[in-house]
């Protein structure tokens, strides 16, 4: 009776189709389109590990594109200093275990902070990332960047196999598990009373220090997890990539991150997600059909502040609660 | 295929007229030091205005710049080689009057109904501001770089300790004493500056006495843009403007913010000279970690002093 009940929720419905949506993508869309959306899912990830540390904590890093480059040069260099160990198995944990120690060390500093100076001070540990990958051309590449090549997984190797394939097969699989792992995880980690306690940080800090939450301590919990996720992002994205540049440290790619969270709304878990994957297409699409394609960028991007702050997700979350409402007052 | 298009195309160009390096040549490294931190100055203390007067965080600020770098060079190349010293020194005056007509709009239209809300939107309202100031230039002036070494050729060099350096470079350091003293002096001495400083000290109880905060701001938001404006023209002689152009100076000035402090004048002057200074020395004797070792500085104080240096 329960479990007819539980199927029976209009909101399980909804998930069920879009898993076999997802699932049955490969199919419906043409290979550029699909990569394009391989790029969003990891791009969704990466937002949804930044949405933690804005919707949740109340903390703005313009820098979490130092994390993601520690994910995807963790893969890169493994793939330049032990091409023997070049196997997806390897490789996620040696990104997750870099983006660890390097969110650990810069959320050390910057949590000691909040507001504008933390947004600040994010963003120039995220320069100081990039200023090192960029000037050291014999560790890092430099601005040429490394290569990724196509990974092995638990020792079969894709010998052949060309990269769009590679991508429209396996990997896509592989991409969406770890997406929808890393979704259920941050589900998860926001309604345990860890997710409760940074909550209650971001409401009030005053207040949870008081009642006994160690705020600071807290905060560079989210601070490092929040990393972790934009590290396996940026792991993800290299394999996608096929390329890794120091373009990814930048603030400027922070910036897209934030705008990407903002795009889907930080009020609601699955707001990043929605706007990873449309921030990909429309700036993908922007791109290819103008040369201004920064201004169509800027100008959604004000308009949407202006006039739309919930976001995306956010927006139709309200709208839907406000039918709801009004067919609710109407029954009664 | 999908590339992060690459915002960083003249990542940290370094001024190509600065003077060629060797063992005996320690003051014309402190001499480029100031004069990295003359220009430094004068963007990070427009930065520094809006931020203290009006909490905003201007990340479009380095493009307010690079509209007065691409305005000063259309100018000058537009009045042709040969024009003569008169003409071709107030026209790097149109720098800062087209940053600052700029200023007004991105003011008016984006900056002001952003007041009341989340800092978050504040930050990327400039944000977008950002991208839409990078296309806006590409749209008005086209993406070829644009080139004016007239105010630098007329100058000359003459010799310092037996090296020969640049006279333009001088006069640069010479003009942004001259604008920190006047800025110094109408922050102190008259009424508009001592209203500013007011609102920086206490927004509500400034507003409280009756004082126009929508203008004021404004007012503080153009003088800010104004001064970023007449610091990418002040560069145009030496360095050619191109698109990406204001990135740069942009994290440098935050770097001078975070170690001088949000809002002290005092502190962006110490900040710049510091940056500055680090900078030429850096590129001399640590080439590679040059960058690196301005961004530990700023860490290292943060971490020590939270405020910044002069900050409240």
């Amino acid at each position: 009776m329960a479990l007819k009940r539980f199927l029976m929720r209009p909101r399980f419905i909804i998930y069920a189709v879009v898993i076999l949506g997802f699932v049955f993508l490969p199919r419906l869309l043409s290979t550029f389109n699909l990569i394009l959306f391989e790029y969003g899912l990891t791009f969704a990830i990466v937002a949804l590990g930044f949405n933690l540390l804005l919707g949740y904590t109340g903390l703005l890093s313009f820098g979490h594109g130092a994390y993601f480059a520690a994910g995807a040069y963790g893969v890169a260099m493994t793939a330049k200093y032990f091409p023997a160990h070049f196997s997806l198995e390897i490789l996620i944990p040696a990104a997750l275990l870099v983006s660890l120690i390097i969110s650990a060390i810069f959320g050390f500093v910057c949590v000691r902070h909040t507001r504008i100076f933390f947004s600040i001070l994010a963003l120039a540990l995220s320069m100081l990332l990039y200023a090192l990958v960029f000037k050291f051309y014999h560790v890092t590449g430099g601005s040429d960047g490394l290569y990724v090549k196509i990974p092995s997984v638990f020792g079969y190797t894709f010998e052949g196999v060309r990269r769009p394939q590679f991508l429209m097969g396996f990997y896509y699989y592989f991409l969406l598990g770890v997406f929808f792992a890393a979704l259920i995880l941050m589900k998860g980690i926001v309604s345990s009373p860890f997710g409760k306690a940074l909550q209650a940080i971001r409401d009030n800090e005053v207040r949870a220090e008081l009642i006994g939450i160690r705020v600071r301590r807290y905060r560079l919990y989210a601070f490092i997890i929040s990393g972790m996720y934009a590290g396996l992002g940026g792991a993800l994205w290299s394999f996608v990539n096929g390329h890794v540049t120091p373009d990814v440290a930048h603030w400027v790619f922070s910036g897209e991150i934030v705008y990407m969270t903002l795009l889907g709304g930080f009020a609601v878990l699955a707001g990043p997600v929605v706007g990873a994957l449309i921030f990909t297409f429309l700036k993908l699409y922007a791109m290819g059909s103008t040369e201004y394609w920064m201004l169509i960028i800027g100008a959604t991007l004000i308009i949407l502040v202006l006039v739309l702050p919930a976001g995306i997700a956010g927006g139709f979350a309200k709208l839907v609660a406000k039918i709801s409402q009004h067919f609710a007052t109407r029954a009664a | 295929m999908f590339v992060t298009p690459s915002y960083s195309s003249i990542p940290f160009a370094k001024s190509s007229r600065v003077v060629q390096r060797n063992e005996k040549m320690w003051p014309i490294y402190i001499l480029n030091g100031l004069y990295f931190a003359a220009f430094i100055f004068l963007i990070s203390l427009g930065l520094n205005i809006i931020l203290g007067v009006m909490g905003v965080l201007n990340l479009a600020h380095g493009s307010l710049y690079a509209t007065g770098a691409f305005m000063a060079a259309w100018t000058i190349v537009a009045l042709d080689e040969g024009a003569s010293i008169f003409l071709i020194y107030p026209a790097l005056l149109t720098g800062a009057v087209i940053a600052a007509i700029f200023g007004l709009f991105m003011e008016y239209f984006l900056i002001r109904p952003m007041y009341k809300r989340a800092l978050e939107y504040q930050l990327l309202i400039t944000f977008g501001a950002l991208l839409l100031f990078e296309d806006v230039i590409k749209m008005i002036w086209g993406g070829e770089a644009l080139y004016a070494s007239g105010p630098f050729d007329v100058l000359g060099r003459i010799h310092i300790l037996g090296n020969p350096y640049p006279l333009y470079f001088l006069f640069v350091m010479i003009l942004a004493v001259v604008v920190g003293i006047s800025i110094w002096l109408f922050m102190v001495k008259t009424k508009i500056g001592v209203m500013l400083r007011a609102i920086s000290l206490d927004r509500e109880m400034a507003t409280a006495m009756g004082l126009k905060i929508d203008k004021l701001g404004t007012f503080a938001f153009v003088l800010g843009a104004a001064l970023a404006g007449f610091a990418g023209a002040l560069v145009v002689p030496t360095t050619p403007a191109l698109l990406g152009f204001g990135m740069e100076p942009l994290i440098l000035a935050f770097i001078v913010v975070v170690i001088g402090g949000l809002g002290s004048l005092k502190g962006a002057l110490v900040g710049s000279l510091v940056v500055g200074q680090t900078r030429s020395i850096g590129i001399a004797l640590f080439p590679e970690i040059e960058l690196a070792v301005l961004f530990l500085i700023a860490t290292v104080i943060l971490v020590v002093r939270p405020q910044g240096l002069f900050g409240r």
